[in-house]
């Protein structure tokens, strides 16, 4: 079993954590017209990383969505950061 | 080469087996081919295979970064179906079956295909509607099913827990007669043996580090046994397409996962089929060793780390004591993961990558083994014509811009 942190549970039980995406991703401006090209890179292209990752994961006993910094080749977590701007 | 046979066989018994060949080369890697297929696996031998014999490319090298079949075609459950329910999937993956139906005798290699039948469950009276929606699906596409009462399923698998006061109580099922499990290492090596009979390098040990691209243009590979030039390159890499598409300049709509198996201790002969129960998310298999076949879902975490984690395999193997609880306290023997490129829409990709000279056969997610004739013959088609055979065009990577998905949400039998 292995431990997730999340930034305002501590660490938790790896199946109380649930993978969103890859972090950094940016949506497109759609009040402009944007290309089938660049729509389908956003919503499909993905970087899948081998080795170091940030990625979006939700902790579902809390709600809270925060990004996780791991190694997908190791597992080992390097840390995890708040998305919420007010987060202590 | 010396050609397999009974009479071959029993010649050598006579002899002390001290008369068998090698069954292929280790050749030395030239400086260039006509074709480089990266990924030792079964699809990339079968894209070997299948150039040289339908398109008579035979200057072709594949490239494994270790040994052959050590990837997933090494480490997944062998199991070969075609339960489908989209046209598209259906002539896809019943051309794979029809293939392997005739594999033994085209690559002269016993791949042990056993057609012992596939049951996949029902477990309420909606479940069973949509189980007769399969059915109907199946016979239009072409492809044999069996629909299934509770007594049916009974007298198919006895071991099966039919208790009405199960968790979730077996109403009937889906079978596919002509579905079954193959030798997987036997696929490899016989994919291997022929093409390699065909002229074809194979190259183990040896992995590309780089893509040579040449105003726009694949090239050839880097590799590290150093460079290798050819108008053709074919990326059947699988869980790691994503590294090989980063080296040329692109993303693929691809994660990769652990999906995890396990092999019991031999048994006596207790299942007869494949049986596949959804809402436990569990799958199993009996060799012909007598080894229990258990397979289940992929991993919660994307991971390039061959090997699964816990709560998977609790989630598998409780599921398989619900679904035959006789087998409860069978002990596993081996336990094994190995890293599956998902795509969005659970089917693959086969064709152009993008980028000149670079084609891809991948995102086969958790159904890889099935594949590998068809996989092999689509790509092989595509990299020696420069068109899409019909089967394949669906699976373009476009269909992802002009978003015509092939949701194949049965591609794995297990619903995620």
């Amino acid at each position: 079993m292995q431990l997730f942190p999340c930034p305002f549970c501590g660490w938790r039980d790896e199946r109380e954590f649930l993978f969103i995406a890859e972090a950094g991703k940016e949506r497109p401006d759609t009040t402009q017209k944007i290309s089938d090209e660049d729509w389908a890179r956003y919503l499909h292209s993905i970087r899948n990383d081998k080795g170091a990752v940030r990625e979006v994961w939700m902790h579902l006993t809390c709600g809270e969505l925060f990004i996780l910094e791991r190694d997908s080749v190791t597992m080992e977590v390097i840390g995890s950061i708040a998305l919420r701007k007010d987060a202590a | 080469m010396t050609r397999y046979s009974g009479w071959k066989l029993f010649k050598e018994g006579l002899r002390g087996h001290k008369g068998w060949a090698q069954a292929w080369r280790t050749p030395k890697l030239k400086p260039e081919y006509d074709a480089v297929i990266v990924g030792g696996g079964g699809h990339g031998l079968a894209t070997a295979y299948y150039l040289a014999k339908n398109h008579k490319i035979t200057n072709v090298a594949v490239i494994e970064k270790g040994w052959l079949g050590g990837g997933n075609t090494g480490r997944n459950t062998t199991v070969i179906r075609s339960n489908y329910f989209y046209p598209e999937s259906a002539d896809l993956y019943d051309m794979s079956v029809r293939l392997y139906e005739g594999l033994s005798k085209d690559l002269n290699y016993n791949i042990m295909f056993s057609q012992r039948g596939m049951i996949v469950t029902a477990h309420s009276e909606p479940e069973m509607e949509m189980a007769a929606r399969q059915v109907n699906a199946m016979h239009l596409n072409g492809v044999d099913a069996e629909f299934l009462d509770a007594k049916q399923v009974k007298r198919a698998e006895p071991a099966l827990n039919t208790r009405s006061d199960m968790r979730y109580p077996i109403h009937g099922g889906v079978l596919q007669k002509r579905a079954g499990t193959g030798r997987h290492d036997a696929v490899a090596w016989g994919f291997a043996r022929a093409a390699d009979q065909l002229g074809v390098d194979i190259i183990q040990n040896c992995e590309v580090t780089d893509v040579i691209l040449e105003g726009g243009r694949c090239a050839g590979v880097v590799t590290s046994l150093g460079e290798v030039r050819a108008s053709m390159v074919g990326a059947a890499a699988a869980g790691h397409s994503s590294t090989i598409a980063k080296m040329a300049g692109f993303e693929l709509p691809i994660e990769s996962y652990a999906l995890q198996a396990f092999v019991s201790e031999p048994l006596k002969p207790v299942l007869k089929t494949v049986v596949l129960c959804p809402p436990f998310g569990t799958y199993v298999s009996q060799s012909d060793k007598g080894g229990l076949v258990i397979g289940g879902g992929l991993d919660r975490v994307p991971s390039y780390g061959q090997r699964g984690n816990l709560p998977m395999q609790e989630a598998v193997l409780s599921g398989l004591a619900e679904m035959m609880p006789s087998l409860a306290k069978v002990k596993l023997l081996r336990h094994w993961g190995g890293i599956v490129d998902v795509t969005p829409d659970s089917s693959p990709i086969i064709g152009p990558s993008g980028v000149d000279g670079l084609y891809v056969n991948c995102g086969w997610g958790t159904g890889g083994f099935k594949a590998i004739p068809v996989g092999g013959y689509l790509l092989a088609h595509v990299m020696a014509t420069g068109t899409h055979h019909n089967v394949s065009r669906p699976f373009d990577l476009t269909r992802f811009i002009s978003g015509r998905l092939v949701d194949e949400s049965a591609a794995s039998g297990i619903a995620h």
